[in-house]
């Protein structure tokens, strides 16, 4: 069982850089045909300072820590037996290309169900850009099968 | 794009489904790439065997990703306030996902008028691997 003490545990925070070539790679994958997210002079014209990271990129910039699973380590908790349960996010600003976002993550909850057989491990990011201002969060669910 | 209005929406309109390719080997290791998640049980079969899986199989943010350009071809993303899902099953490689969602509420918060989606990505068996919602603000 994964010791309840972590609940309230913060890592320490990243700071990452948004990289045009990424966001037009994710836009090409995904098959994304808005110009906002590939054509720089089309995401100026409406209205942002270049391309547009796409709504779920805030769960890639977190991926970007060179440790992207420390959290997994200091809980203990083995990589093969997680599986990604639930994944939320709220929006508050675009995110661009050349932004510069810190992200800070913060572990919610840790709950059981089935006497112990699964565990939920909640954890919340808040992501803020280079002026301070706050850009949105992202919050993930976990689940161990124990 | 058009802009879409809440007095427009009806409880229960649906939205124009998307359907993305079929799930390949070479979209895991793009999707890998692309997206940050390095996992190896998405691209090393041996990984994903030593895991007592048969096969390499999507990441969970593959079929969200799709989800998340069927939202934004609907909207712009600045309307985007909220966005979440649950992976109800995994995403296996042959997979065709189609996105499909539809207005469940409308709904007034903070001067905004909102509405609320239903959204589903299942595979071609009409098997659902991901239920979600989002809230859109749109303009009166």
């Amino acid at each position: 069982m994964i010791d309840r003490k972590h609940v309230g545990l913060e890592l320490d925070p990243l700071t990452v850089e948004v990289e045009k070539g990424r966001l037009r790679f994710f836009a090409k994958v995904t098959g994304q045909s808005d110009p906002v997210y590939v054509d720089e002079d089309a995401a100026k014209a409406a209205g942002y300072r270049s391309l547009l990271a796409p709504p779920t990129f805030l769960f890639s910039l977190e991926l970007e820590n060179p440790e992207p699973f420390k959290l997994f380590e200091i809980l203990g908790v083995d990589l093969n037996r997680i599986l990604h349960g639930e994944q939320a996010f709220s929006y508050e600003r675009p995110v661009c290309a050349g932004d510069t976002i810190t992200l800070r993550q913060r572990v919610m909850d840790i709950f059981d169900k089935k006497d112990g057989a699964l565990e939920f491990i909640v954890a919340n990011t808040t992501a803020t850009n280079q002026r301070g201002e706050k850009v949105g969060s992202a919050t993930k669910t976990v689940v161990v099968r124990n | 794009m058009s802009a879409i209005t809440q007095d427009s929406l009806n409880v229960g309109d649906e939205l124009p489904p998307l359907t993305m390719p079929e799930i390949t080997r070479t979209t895991l290791a793009l999707f890998a790439g692309a997206s940050g998640d390095h996992n190896p049980i998405h691209i090393d079969i041996d990984v994903a065997r030593k895991a007592g899986m048969t096969d390499v199989f999507a990441q969970g943010m593959l079929p969200m990703a799709y989800l998340g350009r069927f939202l934004t071809d609907w909207a712009p993303q600045a309307s985007l306030r909220q966005f979440s899902s649950r992976f109800t099953a995994i995403t296996d490689l042959g997979d065709r996902i189609t996105c499909t969602g539809k207005v469940v509420e409308k709904l007034e918060r903070d001067g905004e008028k909102l509405v609320r989606l239903e959204l589903t990505a299942a595979n071609q068996s009409g098997d659902t691997k991901l239920a979600g919602e989002a809230l859109v603000a749109l303009d009166a």
